[in-house]
């Protein structure tokens, strides 16, 4: 079963350029873990050293923040797309 | 050189106004002919005079109204209430994407506010200049 992830710019050329790739999992978790097999330095930017959510990204689900589902245990299958936003900040 | 509608550079200068003393800050949403079709005016999620944080929720929302227009989210905007438009070292630290227009409202001059833009690569800030005009194509 295959999930899309949409990706921003910062991050695509860890996917071949790619603004959409089709990755496996049923969770949100799962689907990082199956994306750090295919695309290793993307995996990177995604998650921490302990294997949670990187601080500055954010993880959406269809139209859900899955820091206010069930983070990276989030339920996903084939109709979900997961956008990934890295957090927008300065001073 | 970047083309910039007078309204979306009035759309910017508002909202760094009504979010005073606080920074403000939003999103540009690029159209094919790499004009800027569209300013987001977004809350600035920490609250601060120093600092901002885009809302994650209402960036992914106007990341959905761009992509549906066919437009691309590759530009910020931000204030500095009390000082000029120029990148601060926080924002050169904090402004990974190298192909972003970085947008600072200097309001340092409340009755002459500045809107420049910048690249910043590789922790270095260039001028990226904005001419301010209407657009006659549709």
């Amino acid at each position: 079963m295959s999930t899309t992830i949409n990706l921003p710019t910062i991050l695509r050329g860890h996917a071949g350029g790619r603004r959409i790739i089709e990755v496996a999992g049923m969770t949100v978790g799962e689907v990082f873990a199956d994306v750090s097999r295919s695309y290793p330095k993307l995996a990177e930017q995604l998650t921490s050293p302990d294997g949670g959510l990187a601080v500055f990204m954010n993880v959406f689900v269809d139209d859900e923040d899955i820091r206010y589902l069930a983070g990276l245990d989030t339920a996903v299958d084939e109709n979900t797309e997961i956008t990934i936003l890295p957090a927008v900040a300065g001073g | 050189m970047i083309v910039v509608d007078p309204q979306i550079r009035e759309a910017m200068l508002v909202h760094a106004e009504n979010c005073l003393p606080e920074e403000s800050c939003g999103l540009l949403a690029f159209g094919p002919d790499g004009r800027i079709r569209m300013a987001y005016p977004l809350t600035n999620d920490v609250h601060s005079n120093t600092n901002y944080t885009i809302e994650p929720r209402e960036h992914f929302k106007a990341l959905r109204h761009a992509e549906a227009q066919g437009w691309e989210i590759s530009g910020v905007f931000h204030s500095h209430p009390d000082s000029a438009a120029y990148p601060s070292p926080t924002d050169v630290r904090l402004a990974p994407d190298p192909t972003w227009l970085y947008v600072v409202v200097g309001m340092g001059d409340r009755t002459n506010p500045e809107v420049r833009g910048f690249r910043i690569l590789d922790g270095e800030i260039h001028d990226e200049t904005l001419t301010f005009q209407e657009r006659t194509e549709q």
